[in-house]
Order: structure tokens, then C-alpha cells, then sequence
């Protein structure tokens, strides 16, 4: 469909995770919260590299554990751990054992977007360094995902060992409905809750179809948020409109930011939503200060924190 | 920064000025999906549109050769100018040598960004701007705010007034249909009068030498028929290679920049009317060099619909005037720095990369994209605030190092907790003026999933 | 010192853009059940109406029931056995003097069903501004020629000759004001688009 997005997905190295799922809950590693679809039996050389290896004593067949390394962006590390953590109970309770590298920092998303590229690229190698031994690596923003995926180029001309990591890192929600093909979520949220779709998944990542596009409408944020019991989406009048957020947009062009963010809380507020979530914490950060500065009654959380189950 | 920033801030400081001028624009923005959807083969459209793009700036140095000789051959003067002070000469030259004192014009933008009417105006000549929008802000003395929407920024009553000031209608009367009305009456006159036509061109073909205008009021048609010479004005980008390509085009043109399936006009001139002439004035004015650039070279495949003026939440918010360039919004955003990127440097940073104006355009100008790029380049010539780069040094060195990363998170997070509110919310902090900060946890997450990992 | 021409197809030679090739002709065109009906939804849709009429007397009779378009002001019609011109435009050397025109009658060659354009080619009028100065305009197309789209209707036209034309897709109109559409900016104020046949 676009350039934009690479081509990963659904192909062979998908199923052998899910196998791992399916095993995991068997083991009784996790609550079996859910259902991985049928999968094809191992077969054929895939991209998936493995470095280390497990047997699953329950199956009694050898399995090859992927290496699933977290990545939390720093602002998130710094001001909201608990999207990091709700990140890591969705993966865990789905048989996904993550590592969590400690040398990471920062994609270098802020310097790149602000065209300093020298400042970024240092950064970006140290991603490539930390995070090449990890089979895949999973993070909770669609925005920094979209700076490794779709931005990094700039900094690895055909570097090989960029070209081996790029398919492998990807958006939590991505990873659940791609890679784990989750189809069940039995947690409950009992609201009305409003999907701001954060625009560097939406159309870098293409978590799902932008209205600009005329393609078969598809989303798989929305799809995983309907499989929350009780939860009821609401639809603001302009679906994927932005927030205003931007990186250094939200403080350099501070008025047309904030009037960006006052515009969009009023459209989830007037479809009635009662909580608002997105893919990205950033937005929801900038979101979530023109909301509480307005005392609006509308929360703002973490796609990840609806989908472990967290409390309004 | 000052530039667009401030500007776009004196727009906003008028609230229901700005949301008038978002809804308005999110209006077209809504035609313009509703059309679109009426197509099924919309992005293979676009997909050809862009292809066709590619390979005529591939070969424009053949297609544009092939257009002279073609154009030469039906009749028409075909005139080469390398920039903007060229193109007015040549325009002069020919009014001058036909002692032609009043000139009637319909839209285009490559006369606006060589400055043609105060060029003409300075030579005694009257040239009245004849498309509606552009006739307003003409005599507003004004610029165009938008690419096709001109006058998009101004209410009825402000034209109400403008109309009563200079084409004597009733004191306080804004209806638009009455308005229109006065304003046709007003401009038959000087269609009447005009000693020659101006146009621009949407589309020129090489194979056959003749090119396309497109407009809903048929202003240029009024304007090139009736007297005896026609100076059309083009880029060099807007050549296709074969009439049966026009077809692509037409059918994305109008549907992107108004949700109209087509333009009620779609005129196609080849040669001049009998015992007439017809001049047509190639200009580069720095389009040989953006084809040079693998960057930038897309931009030059548009074809100044303003669907990404009319998509862009910046845009809608903040008006066309705070882009102070001849063409606004994000497209505008790259051909501007182009031209001057001192000037036009806040431009490429109006931005908060959502990539909508990539999504819409119908040739696949990788927009947002170049606005990006744009940032970089402006950082290696040197016009991003010290002050930001700076920050960004001094940011990636802390993120070099773990230990001080988490060092100064932690000091920040204290900090946060710790100073008094008058102080975090000071004017020093643009984030605080109408938001709040989110509120620090004790650790990080790092620090709790060592905890909780026994690592 | 080169010649501007020169120099500028100098330095877009120098530009060594990476070669593409030129795209097939597009075909994937959207297609209707129904293209006669299709135009004249999509004429309806941009103000203008469609005459469905089996013959000239059919026409002028329906052409007819719009006062707008009742003769006696000054016509100027290619299309006599329908509406009869009141003046032969062959006549006039200035095309100024048609500015009082108030009902134009012009054969259009054929109908684009996607987008309610008509085709109409200037090379049987004598002055070209005719379609655009008239206050109130009729095209008249044979019923059988209409095409689904914009792909189709340049599979019709050949150019290469000095020659005029023009799609014409209802009336004059703008939005320029407050986008309020006001029908009638400088050219036709009505379009009646007769399918002849």
C-alpha cells in the first residue's frame, strides 16, 4: 500500500512465536488469557534468527524460545512506568517473556525531527547495538517504532545489520495482531472510550487505514480495544485528525499545538467518551495536560493499560 | 522562534476566527474524501499520476523541446525565462510592444511568485485579477491565503464591505450571491476593456504542443477570447507527455481540490485564434535546480490542488497568511525554503509530522517527509536557533549514557515534585502556558523492573 | 552568453534524474451500468439538467418550458432545426459584439458520464467565446455518445490541428466567498445539456 511500511507481518517467522504462545499458556506460565489461532507446524528457513533455545518441558517437544526484547521510550521510562509495566503484563500473560535491555535510552526521535541528525545519530546505533541480539522488540509507541522503521535510514545506508533489525521491531499492538494474532482479551473496561489515533502508527507504521487513503478500512488498535469486554468505542467526527503534539512542535508552535489538543478533546468529548487512548503516551501526555489545565471530565490512558486490564 | 510561530499565534488569538477557518477547510477536506470514495481506483490513480510524474522530470529536457516545436508549429511564441525578473520582462515586452494597458488575469500561482502585477503595475499597466477569490484580495491589497480558495481567510462581511468601498454595492450587504453578482458585472467591464489575456497553465502536453487551463467561473476563457493576444505562463513542471495522460490528472485535479469530480471548465488551447496571438512563457526559476535533488525532486510533481493546505491541522489553524509565501501549507513549506531558506526557515517546522498532506496529495509528494528533511537542511546551513541545537547536542550526549540519563531523569523527576508550582510554570515554559505537566513517579520504569526482576 | 532556452534545458539536462518509464495507459477507469444516467445525476449534481429528447421539436419544446431560455433575446445557436439563431455569428468580425448574447446553442460530441462534462470542440464556431459570455447555455449531444470516463473521453479526442476545445460540467460557478456556491461567477449561469436522439 505505501512505501512507507515495510514489508513484515504475517509471515513465517509469526506462527513460531505463536506456537511459543500457545505452549506458554499451556505450561500454565500465564493465566490463560486467551486463544492463539491454529498454527501451521515449523517449517522452512524464516528471518527469525535464533539465539537461544529452550525445550517446553510440558509439550515435550523442543521449542525455540525467541528472544522478545522491550523497548520503553524514555519518556515513558521517566514519567509513565506503568505503561511500560501494563506493556509487560499483556506480553507476559500471553507467554511472551521480555527482556528489558538497560543500556537503552532514546531512539534519538526528538534531535531527527528537529534536524540534527549528528546529535541523532549516535543514538541510533546504540538502538542498532542494543538491540540486534533480540529475535523481536516490542514497544509501546507507535511514534518511536516509526523513527526506527521508517526514519533510520538516513543513519544505516545499507547497513546489514539495520536491514536484519528493521523487520523485527514493532508496535505493541502491531505485535499482538500480527505476530500473536490475538484474538481474545478477557479483561474488562466498562467505558466509553474515544481512539485518538496517533498519526506516525496511523500512517508511517499503518497500524491502520488513514482516512486520506481509499483503501479497505482497517485498525488494529480498534481491533484489539473490541475485544475488551464492556468497552464501548466512540466516534469522534474527525477519526485521525492530530493532536498537535509534534515533538518540539507542542512547545515551539505552542498555540496552534494546544488549539490542535483543545479541538480533538472536544470532538472525544462530545462523541462521549469517557477515556480517551492512543497508541502513543506522548500524545496522550500533551492531551492529558490540556485536560487536567481545563479540568475536563475525560481521562487519558495508555492503549497498553486498557489492554491489561487497568482500572479508570 | 518568531516566523510562522508568531504569526500563527496573532491568528488563533482570535479563537473563533481560527475554528470558523478549520471548519471551513475541513469542509473541502470532507468533499474532497466524499469524491474520492466515489472512485474505486483512487490510489491506483494517484499511483499513476506519480509515475507519469517520475518519468517526465526524467526526460522534461526532451518533452520540453518537443512541446516548443509542437506549440511552434500551431502558431503559437513560445519564450524561455530563467527566473522571476525574466519572466516579467518578457510579459512586459509583449504587452508593451502591443500597447496594451489593461490586462485581464485569471489564476495562476507561478505569476504570483514572480511578482508579475506590481512588475506590470509599474510599467502603467492595470491588471485586474479575475477569479473571484483573487479579485477580493486584490482589492484588499492582499495575498492569496490559499492556492485555490484565495480569499478562504476573509468573512462576507469584510468582502461586504470591500465591494461597497470599491464596486459601489449596498452599505452592510454581504449576501454572496448578491456579492458575486456585483463582482460579475464589475469584471465583464474589464473583460471588455482588456487588451489582452493572462493565464495560467494546469497542464501542457508535449505531444501535441497545446495546454490545459482549468476553472469553475470561466474567467480565463472570458479572459483570452476576446482580445487579440493570450500570454499564458507556465512552469516547466507542468508538462505531460501525451493528451490521453490528462485523463489521470483531470479526474484527481478538482475531485482533491474541491470534491468536485471536475472543474466546470477544462479548456484545451491549441494555437492562437485566428488573426490573433498567442504567447506562451516557460519559466524555470528554480526548478532546474530542485530536479537536481534526489530530496525535494517529488515536490515538483504538484499540481496545486491545496488538498494539503485544506488537510493540514497547522493550516486550518493558524491561516495562510502566518506562512507569509506565495504558496502556503505544507507543500508551500518546501517550495519556499527552496527559494530562501533564510526567510522561509520557520516554515518546514509549522509542522507536527502527522503526514495527513502525504496521505491526500494526488501525485504522492512525500510531504511530510520533505518537511523533514527540510529540517536538516536548514540545521547545515546554519538557521536553526542555536539555542534548540544546542538542546539536541546536549540531549543525545546525556542519552549516550545510561548512568546520566537516568541521573538527570531522576533529578527531573525530583525537581518536578519538589519546585514550587510559580516556578515550573513560569514563562520560560511554553509546554505549562495552557498545559500541565504530567505528574513524576517516585522511580522509573527501569528502576522498578530491576526491582521487581531481581536483576 | 547561451540563450535562456539554452541554458535552462542545460542545467534540467545536468539534473541527471534517474530514469523511470512512462506508465501504461491508464485503463482501470470506473464504469457504469447505466452512463446516461450516470451523467445525468453527476449534470443534476453540479447544477446543470439533462433533456432526454427523440428529436429537434422534443428538445425545443422541453428547452422551452424554461423561461429562462424562451427566444427572443438574442441567440446564437449551430443547432437552427432546435433553437433558431437570431443573428449569424459568421457575420460579426469582433467577438465584443456577442456580449449581449443570451441563449447560446452549440452541438456538444460527446457526454463523460463520471463527471458531467461535455466536449465541445470551437472548430465550427467562429468566435470562442460564445459558450462562456452567453448568459444562459444548451449543448446539445447525440444520446448514444457518452462515455463512463475522463480515460475513455481522451480515447475520443485527437489533437494536432489549431483547434479549440473545452469539457464543460454545468454552469459557471463559484465558492469563493465563504464557500457558499453561487452559480453563475462570469460565464453561463444555466447549462441544459440536451442528449439528442
Amino acid at each position: 500500500m505505501s512505501n512507507m511500511v515495510g514489508d513484515f507481518g504475517t509471515t513465517g517467522n509469526v506462527s513460531r512465536l505463536s506456537l511459543l504462545a500457545t505452549f506458554s499458556i499451556a505450561t500454565g506460565n500465564a493465566p490463560p488469557l486467551t486463544r492463539a489461532r491454529d498454527l501451521p507446524g515449523f517449517g522452512g528457513s524464516t528471518s527469525f534468527v535464533h539465539r537461544s533455545t529452550s525445550p517446553i518441558p510440558s509439550s515435550g517437544r523442543p521449542s525455540i524460545v525467541p528472544r522478545v526484547g522491550l523497548f520503553i521510550p524514555c519518556y515513558i521510562d521517566q514519567m509513565y512506568p506503568d505503561v511500560g509495566f501494563a506493556t509487560v503484563e499483556v506480553l507476559e500473560r500471553l507467554g511472551v517473556t521480555v527482556e528489558f535491555p538497560e543500556a537503552q535510552t532514546c531512539c534519538g526521535q526528538p534531535m531527527a525531527n528537529t534536524g540534527c541528525t549528528e546529535a541523532a545519530a549516535p543514538l541510533a546505533r546504540r538502538f542498532v547495538e542494543i538491540f540486534e541480539p533480540y529475535d523481536a522488540v516490542v514497544c509501546p509507541s507507535g511514534s518511536c517504532v516509526a523513527m526506527v522503521r521508517a526514519h533510520y535510514h538516513e543513519y544505516f545506508h545499507h547497513d546489514p545489520r539495520y536491514d536484519a533489525l528493521r523487520p523485527k521491531v514493532f508496535e505493541l499492538c502491531e505485535y499482538l495482531v500480527d505476530v500473536l494474532k490475538v484474538d481474545k482479551l478477557p479483561v474488562r473496561f466498562p467505558h466509553k472510550v474515544g481512539l485518538h489515533q496517533s498519526c506516525h502508527g496511523l500512517r508511517e507504521l499503518r497500524l491502520g487505514s488513514s482516512s486520506e487513503t481509499i483503501v479497505a478500512p482497517f485498525n488494529k488498535a480498534k481491533q484489539l480495544l473490541e475485544l475488551i469486554d464492556g468497552l464501548e468505542l466512540v466516534d469522534p467526527a474527525r477519526p485521525d485528525e492530530c493532536c498537535g503534539f509534534g515533538g518540539t512542535f507542542a512547545v515551539s508552535e505552542e498555540a496552534v499545538s494546544c488549539l490542535m489538543g483543545h479541538d480533538r478533546i472536544a470532538d472525544h468529548l462530545q462523541a462521549g467518551a469517557e477515556v480517551m487512548t492512543a497508541t502513543d503516551m506522548s500524545c496522550l501526555m500533551h492531551l492529558d495536560g490540556l485536560i487536567r489545565r481545563d479540568k475536563q471530565p475525560l481521562r487519558c490512558m495508555h492503549i497498553a493499560e486498557l489492554l491489561a486490564g487497568r482500572p479508570v | 522562534m518568531t516566523g510562522h510561530p508568531t504569526r500563527a499565534a496573532e491568528f488563533i488569538a482570535l479563537p473563533q476566527r481560527a475554528a470558523w477557518h478549520d471548519q471551513s477547510l475541513w469542509f473541502v477536506r470532507a468533499k474532497r474524501d466524499k469524491a474520492a470514495k466515489a472512485i474505486p481506483e483512487w490510489e491506483s490513480l494517484r499511483d499513476a499520476a506519480a509515475a507519469i510524474k517520475a518519468h517526465t522530470v526524467a526526460n522534461l529536457a526532451d518533452y520540453l523541446e518537443e512541446f516548443e516545436r509542437n506549440a511552434k508549429k500551431l502558431g503559437a511564441v513560445v519564450h524561455w525565462a530563467r527566473d522571476a525578473a525574466e519572466h516579467n520582462a518578457i510579459v512586459l515586452k509583449i504587452l508593451s510592444d502591443h500597447n496594451v494597458k489593461r490586462v485581464v488575469k485569471s489564476k495562476s500561482m507561478l505569476t504570483e511568485e514572480c511578482h508579475l502585477n506590481p512588475h506590470l503595475e509599474a510599467a502603467g499597466i492595470e491588471v485586474v485579477d479575475t477569479d473571484l477569490g483573487e479579485r477580493i484580495v486584490q482589492l484588499a491589497n492582499e495575498r492569496p491565503s490559499h492556492i485555490v480558495l484565495p480569499c478562504i481567510h476573509k468573512k462576507k462581511e469584510e468582502i461586504g464591505e470591500l465591494f461597497h468601498e470599491h464596486l459601489g454595492t449596498d452599505a452592510g450587504a454581504s449576501d454572496p450571491q448578491y456579492l458575486t453578482e456585483a463582482a460579475r458585472g464589475h469584471l465583464r467591464d474589464r473583460f471588455l476593456k482588456a487588451g489582452a489575456g493572462l493565464t495560467g497553465v494546469n497542464f501542457a502536453i508535449a505531444e501535441t504542443g497545446g495546454f490545459v487551463v482549468c476553472t469553475n467561473e470561466g474567467n480565463a476563457d472570458l479572459g483570452v477570447s476576446l482580445p487579440p493576444i493570450h500570454i499564458a505562463c507556465m512552469g516547466i513542471e507542468k508538462l505531460i507527455p501525451k493528451a490521453a495522460e490528462l485523463g489521470v490528472f483531470l479526474r484527481l485535479l478538482a475531485r482533491s481540490a474541491t470534491g468536485q469530480a471536475i472543474t466546470t471548465y477544462s479548456s484545451h488551447f491549441h494555437g492562437p485564434r485566428a488573426g490573433c496571438e498567442l504567447h506562451i512563457v516557460l519559466v524555470d526559476n528554480g526548478r532546474s535546480t530542485v530536479l537536481g535533488q534526489d530530496d525535494f525532486r517529488r515536490s515538483l510533481n504538484c499540481i496545486r490542488c491545496g488538498a494539503c493546505m485544506n488537510t493540514c491541522p497547522v493550516y486550518r489553524r493558524s491561516g495562510g497568511h502566518s506562512y507569509n509565501a506565495t504558496v502556503p501549507g505544507p507543500i508551500g513549506s518546501i517550495l519556499e525554503p527552496a527559494r530562501d531558506p533564510a526567510k522561509h526557515a520557520s516554515l518546514p517546522h509549522a509542522c507536527s509530522l502527522c503526514g495527513s498532506c502525504s496521505d491526500v496529495c494526488p501525485v504522492k509528494i512525500n510531504i511530510h517527509e520533505q518537511l523533514l528533511i527540510w529540517r536538516r537542511e536548514l540545521v547545515k546551513k546554519g538557521l536553526l536557533p542555536l539555542t534548540k541545537r544546542w538542546a539536541m547536542s546536549i540531549g543525545s550526549a546525556v542519552l549516550q549514557r545510561p548512568w546520566l540519563y537516568q541521573m538527570v531523569g531522576g533529578m527531573g523527576r525530583m525537581a518536578l515534585k519538589l519546585l514550587p508550582r510559580f516556578l515550573v510554570y513560569s514563562r520560560l515554559n511554553p509546554w505549562g502556558k495552557q498545559r500541565e505537566l504530567p505528574t513524576p513517579p517516585k522511580q522509573s520504569f527501569r528502576d522498578q523492573f530491576k526491582a521487581r526482576h531481581g536483576k | 552568453m547561451a540563450s535562456s532556452r539554452d541554458a535552462i534545458l542545460a542545467t534540467v539536462r545536468a539534473a541527471k534524474v534517474p530514469q523511470a518509464a512512462r506508465p501504461e495507459p491508464f485503463r482501470a477507469g470506473i464504469r457504469y451500468a447505466d452512463p446516461l444516467k450516470q451523467f445525468g445525476e453527476s449534470l443534476a449534481a453540479v447544477g446543470g439538467k439533462m433533456i432526454v429528447a427523440p428529436d429537434a421539436d422534443s428538445a425545443r419544446a422541453q428547452l422551452l418550458e424554461n423561461p429562462l431560455l424562451v427566444p427572443g433575446k438574442k441567440n446564437c445557436s449551430l443547432l437552427p432545426e432546435i433553437i433558431a439563431p437570431t443573428f449569424s455569428l459568421d457575420d460579426i468580425a469582433d467577438p465584443h459584439e456577442v456580449e449581449d448574447v443570451w441563449l447560446a446553442v452549440l452541438p456538444g460530441e460527446f457526454a463523460v458520464a463520471e463527471n458531467a462534462a461535455v466536449w465541445f470542440s470551437g472548430r465550427r464556431l467562429k468566435h470562442r467565446v460564445v459558450p462562456f459570455i452567453t448568459q444562459h447555455l444548451v449543448l446539445v449531444v447525440p444520446r448514444d455518445q457518452v462515455v463512463n470516463n475522463m480515460h475513455e473521453a481522451y480515447d475520443r479526442l485527437k489533437f494536432g490541428t489549431v483547434e479549440f476545445g473545452v469539457f464543460i460540467s454545468g454552469p459557471s460557478k463559484t465558492a469563493d466567498i465563504e464557500q457558499s456556491l453561487v452559480i453563475g461567477a462570469h460565464g453561463a449561469r444555466s447549462l441544459s445539456v440536451v442528449m439528442l436522439g
